[in-house]
């Protein structure tokens, strides 16, 4: 089996203007067949990261490869290839409001393929019975609820048996049944199709239930640690721990950067 | 010197939007072959941006073709002409009133909608979801709405001339008196179908283009908040209006100034 | 299902906006007068003064419209206006017919009126018509009345004085 791994990122460096920098001269893998969870606090460029590898913004500097190629954002060509072989679940899953959930889920194959609508049926109702919504086909997504909806989202990302697959947030927003339900569809899809998934997230029982390797991240695309979620939970560096527990202050601070308080309160200024 | 620095950003922020908003529509040009391409999807858009429009076009083309009678009548009896009624309303329904009415009623009622539905689907990451699909959201969602718009325009412009023609003759013959065999002929043979009605709807499809393309322009730049939304709806009416505005000042120079 | 009514209801929309241009187009304007399927054949005549004759006015006959003004061009051998007229096929006049240049009512717009001659021979497609009246020029018309005044009361100002 092939051990290059299916995603790298090459000390890439980023930012959306040049006055802020997400991602400094980053480097990670994703091994192919496996879960990767990118674990870390808001605005530490875990989004900008899958964005990255979607081929919707080219780094400043270094390389991003997938599966051995690298991207190239100017070639149109090549991110229609690319972007075929993998599926993206977004943060509130952002489907399309005017269309029912079949049709959310039949997009990319009336889209992107030729296949006929007899076919067409029989592949979204096997996606949506595998996310548990079979019976949900014909609703609005006006009327799904919010889990519903992030499943809904599931099946259409896996509509065309995607090589790789990017979650935004999974589980943000969800009841602890809709949680259980979707870790356990994440692990199972990776499992069944042997499609490498990647875990963007900042809830640490859930990813450390399922993933094969966790990787957090801090403020500036930092690396602060990787390895096994035993690893993690084992470990004694400070910003490990802090954010694995959830401690409200340690290395990341609670109190955001401010003057002295009895400078703003003005206590014991004149006498 | 500070103002100055702030007068010269400001200015060149305005070009880089005039050039970000002429690039657009290249784009969306680009990708209208797509939209031919799927009727299904324009004939919806149609239907969504035409349709809906009726209620209000044909209610204010009658109110503009009675308004017209009743204030025509007036001054036209002081000549003696009274019976250039007709002829009078008409054309200035088909040349002017028609296409520039119907395209400001389009911006408000259709631009906006439009502004805030792509605005809306920007900030849901509907746009970014197809992006990642391989699939060109502009030929997907902005092609169809733009072909909608450009083809509905004309219609709904001769709509609100034809009602308003019907207006002004309720006024006209039904309330005044004057004679309907008259009312009719004087016209027919007072406007011409190619310089008049013709020049209207090729007034009305320009409108149509300016209308459509500065709504899906501010949708999709609009910001992701509320405010972003609201913001932008406001921009659509004003500048697809003063765009309208000019445009009508051009093309009427062009089409009517030598008889 | 719901995309068939979707699609009745642009169909009606669009049939709706086609039927309202094709009112404005026959109802409202001049298309029914002159149908584009119409034969029609073309004369020319020459006028010293053109006056107010614009394209595409009217060419009547007795009152009755019977063709249109296609174009209007100057002779540069000899100063005259040319105008060359589209006829309706089967509307025909005799070789000596006239063409006048006159104004619809008071203060309208002007157009050719054709008055038939005597001849046997009728005018077909690319004749000219030879009889022409130019068109009544304002300021001339004052002139000629000043003139004619002056020249009054001088002659009955001179059988005085003889």
């Amino acid at each position: 089996m092939n051990d290059t791994p299916f995603i790298e990122i090459d000390h890439v460096t980023f930012g959306y203007d040049s006055r802020r920098t997400i991602l400094k001269d980053l480097s990670l893998q994703f091994q192919r067949g496996k879960v990767t969870a990118v674990l870390g606090g808001s605005g530490c460029g875990k989004t900008t990261l899958l964005r990255l590898i979607g081929g919707v913004h080219a780094a400043n500097s270094g390389r991003v490869v997938f599966d051995g190629e690298v991207v190239d954002t100017r070639n149109k060509a090549q991110l229609l290839r690319l972007r075929r072989r993998l599926g993206m679940l977004f943060q509130f899953g952002a489907l399309f409001t005017d269309l029912s959930v079949f049709d959310n889920v039949a997009f990319p194959l009336r889209e992107m393929t030729d296949l006929p609508e007899v076919l067409i049926r029989d592949i979204v109702l096997m996606k949506l019975n595998a996310v548990g919504l079979r019976g949900a086909a014909a609703l609005r997504i006006s009327e799904v609820s919010g889990g519903m909806a992030r499943r809904v989202a599931l099946a259409r990302a896996i509509a065309l048996d995607p090589e790789l697959i990017m979650y935004d947030e999974p589980f943000a927003g969800l009841d602890l049944v809709s949680m259980g339900v979707a870790a356990k569809l994440i692990r199972t899809l990776t499992d069944v199709t042997g499609a490498t998934t990647l875990l963007i997230s900042h809830d640490v029982p859930q990813c450390m239930a399922i993933s094969d390797w966790v990787v957090l991240m801090a403020t500036g695309g930092r690396v602060v640690a990787q390895g096994t979620p035993a690893e993690l939970m084992a470990s004694q560096d400070p910003e490990v721990r802090q954010f694995v527990r959830g401690e409200p202050d340690g290395p990341v601070k609670f109190h955001y950067p401010a003057p002295p308080v009895a400078q703003d309160f003005g206590l014991g200024a004149s006498a | 010197m500070k103002a100055l620095q702030m007068l010269g950003q400001r200015t060149l922020d305005i070009l880089a939007s005039w050039g970000r908003g002429a690039q657009f529509f290249l784009e969306l040009l680009q990708a209208v072959p797509a939209a031919i391409a799927r009727p299904g999807l324009v004939v919806a858009q149609i239907h969504a941006i035409g349709n809906r429009s009726l209620v209000i076009i044909l209610a204010s083309g009658m109110a503009v073709g009675f308004v017209l009678a009743l204030q025509l009548y007036n001054t036209l009896t002081t000549f003696g002409a009274a019976e250039s009624l007709g002829l009078v309303v008409n054309l200035s329904l088909v040349r002017e009133l028609g296409p520039v009415v119907t395209a400001l009623l389009f911006a408000g009622r259709a631009g906006t909608s439009l502004t805030a539905e792509i605005g809306l689907m920007k900030a849901g990451e509907q746009i970014a979801a197809m992006e990642l699909m391989a699939i060109d959201p502009k030929a997907r969602v902005l092609a169809p709405r733009f072909l909608g718009g450009i083809l509905s325009m004309p219609l709904l412009a001769a709509l609100f001339s034809a009602i308003g023609i019907l207006g002004a003759y309720v006024v006209a013959v039904l309330l005044i008196g004057i004679d309907a065999g008259n009312f009719w002929s004087i016209q027919q043979n007072g406007v011409d179908v190619w310089r008049d009605v013709g020049n209207g709807v090729v007034k009305s499809a320009v409108f149509g283009v300016i209308c459509t393309a500065v709504a899906l322009y501010q949708g999709y730049e609009t910001e992701a908040t509320p405010e972003g939304v609201a913001y932008a709806t406001t921009r659509t009416v004003v500048m697809a209006s003063l765009g309208v505005l000019a445009m009508d000042f051009i093309l009427t120079a062009l089409m009517f100034s030598t008889p | 299902m719901n995309k068939k009514s979707t699609e009745i209801l642009v169909g009606l929309f669009v049939a709706l906006g086609a039927l309202a241009l094709l009112f404005l187009a026959l109802k409202a304007a001049n298309l029914a007068t002159f149908g584009n399927g119409g034969a029609t054949y073309t004369l020319q005549a020459r006028f010293d003064n053109i006056g107010g004759l614009k394209p595409r006015a009217p060419v009547r006959s007795a009152g009755v419209n019977v063709g249109r003004i296609t174009s209007i061009s100057l002779d540069t051998q000899t100063y005259q206006g040319v105008v060359t007229l589209e006829i309706k096929e089967g509307v025909n006049f005799p070789k000596d017919s006239s063409a006048k240049i006159l104004t619809a009512g008071l203060l309208g717009d002007q157009y050719i009126g054709i008055e038939p001659g005597g001849d046997e021979k009728n005018l077909v497609g690319g004749d000219v018509i030879k009889q022409t009246q130019s068109a009544v020029v304002l300021e001339n018309l004052i002139s000629q009345f000043l003139f004619s005044k002056a020249a009054d009361s001088g002659g009955g100002a001179g059988a005085p004085a003889q």
